[in-house]
């Protein structure tokens, strides 16, 4: 719980005005991809792939988010964001 | 791929800004390529918000320095602290230095002699949205560099304060912006002893005659003269001279190219059988004033601009092809600010007749150095500096 404040705030403390312009689809798996990606990015790192990645690049991306940059994604959370970013972002 | 490029083409024309733009409407984000503000920058392309990532529009390029509100703005992490510059330090240190050493911004500026370089300030990955295939990665338009005049004290004047010890390999650079979380490896960077005495390399706290912007590095960053802007950290907090290879994931793992497709790298410390860490900036060059599909009325001459550079050893000639690359003549050198600026240059284009032009630039540095007629592929997209090709229409 208190790491939990602790990156809400942090968010908080980050997030620009300007993101507010940047919706993902309203599908399943959106809640996760918000809550987890937008911890410490835009959104618009999302759509800006969406033209090219397809369902093995964005498993490489979140891969690559867990492995390599530290995000805290278990494995459900990460399935459930490849399949979002895969069906509603693939190429 | 057809989908992509028709959408390109067809925006061209009614766009008003060049590649990134075009780039955005590409990705979807059309509605959202607005030049949202960052403050003290001005009609900056934005890929995205957080952490900032905005690109110069091309037409800002006509000029021998880019001005500090229109200089590109890059950053790996969204956590990017306004520094009091009175409170700001930069710490000397490392297993292979003497004495460590804290020194204050007036400190650096008084205490060495103050020099000042024009530099072209270079993203590794300028241009890779116009890879083919896409290469993952910030989707870069022509627009992610920047010419400036750096004014700073030479690293190597610094370090020497310090003591550097024979054992020294490496000096490791690091900067105050970080990653949300503890767990993201902070940017990290080091560069190769020889590169950071070489008495081009700087810590800047001036550019272009004012103290640098806060999107650019203040109170200081580092001007590595000739390489990439991956090497140019920013908000500079802390120098180490070490014995052995940095091996954190901005060294080991990111902005790293093929060895076999790429000149040596002169960073042996940092290379495996395969890879090395990309380095000096490669020969290219780039048109100002025109684009991609563009119309224009005939007239008896058009002055094709542009800008043309590399990675130090300075730009020997610009040769343009009005003919799809049939025939080239040489374009008109303009002022030399020294071999790591950009150089500026110009062709007076005569058309005989109305038409469609197939107008072609290509840049040869001093070495003998030329762009190729495609860009060199590589995983993450660097060193695009295929010559760049454009149709234009006069009627």
């Amino acid at each position: 719980m208190r790491t939990l404040v602790l990156l809400l705030s942090f968010f908080a403390a980050t997030a620009t005005a300007g993101e507010n312009r940047i919706f993902l689809k309203e599908r399943p798996g959106k809640n996760q991809v918000v809550a987890q990606c937008a911890v410490c990015h835009s959104l618009d790192y999302i759509t800006q792939h969406a033209t090219f990645l397809d369902r093995a690049g964005w498993e490489k991306t979140v891969g690559k988010m867990i492995n390599s940059m530290g995000a805290p994604i278990n494995d459900a959370d990460k399935r459930i964001i490849i399949d979002y970013l895969a069906q509603n972002y693939g190429h | 791929m057809v989908d992509r490029r028709h959408f390109i083409k067809q925006s061209a024309g009614s766009l008003a800004a060049l590649g990134g733009l075009a780039l955005l409407q590409r990705s979807g984000l059309a509605a959202a390529a607005d030049t949202t503000a960052l403050s003290g920058k001005e009609s900056l392309v934005n890929l995205t918000d957080r952490p900032p990532n905005y690109e110069t529009p091309v037409n800002y390029f006509d000029a021998p320095f880019t001005p500090n509100k229109h200089f590109f703005v890059r950053y790996h992490h969204a956590v990017i602290p306004e520094i009091n510059a009175s409170e700001w330090r930069l710490r000397i240190g490392g297993d292979a230095l003497n004495s460590p050493l804290e020194f204050t911004l007036e400190q650096l500026r008084n205490d060495f002699e103050q020099v000042e370089i024009a530099a072209l300030c270079l993203c590794s990955g300028n241009r890779r949205g116009l890879f083919e295939p896409p290469a993952p990665g910030l989707q870069w338009g022509s627009g992610a560099m920047g010419n400036a005049l750096w004014r700073g004290v030479r690293l190597k004047d610094v370090l020497a304060r310090a003591g550097i010890d024979k054992s020294a390999l490496e000096v490791s650079l690091a900067g105050a912006d970080s990653g949300v979380l503890p767990t993201t490896p902070n940017f990290v960077k080091s560069l190769p002893l020889a590169k950071a005495l070489d008495e081009n390399t700087l810590i800047a706290f001036e550019m272009n005659g004012e103290a640098l912007p806060h999107w650019n590095g203040f109170p200081a960053r580092l001007i590595v003269p000739g390489w990439t802007a991956t090497f140019w950290l920013k908000h500079l907090t802390a120098l180490n001279v070490i014995a052995k290879p940095f091996d954190g994931f901005w060294m080991k793992t990111a902005y790293r190219i093929p060895k076999d497709r790429f000149p040596s790298g002169q960073f042996s410390s940092q290379e495996t059988e395969t890879a090395m860490p990309i380095t000096e900036i490669v020969v290219n060059s780039l048109i100002t004033n025109l684009e991609d599909g563009q119309s224009l009325p005939k007239a008896k001459t058009i002055d094709i601009k542009g800008v043309a550079w590399d990675g130090g050893n300075g730009i020997a000639r610009v040769d343009i092809s009005i003919d799809g690359g049939v025939n080239w003549q040489q374009a008109t050198l303009k002022q030399d600010y020294g071999r790591f600026s950009w150089r500026q240059w110009h062709f007076a284009f005569a058309p005989k007749q109305p038409g469609s032009y197939r107008i072609m630039a290509r840049a040869t540095s001093a070495s003998g150095a030329t762009q190729p007629l495609e860009a060199i592929s590589n995983p993450s997209g660097y060193h695009h500096n295929a010559v760049q090709k454009m149709t234009i229409h006069l009627a």
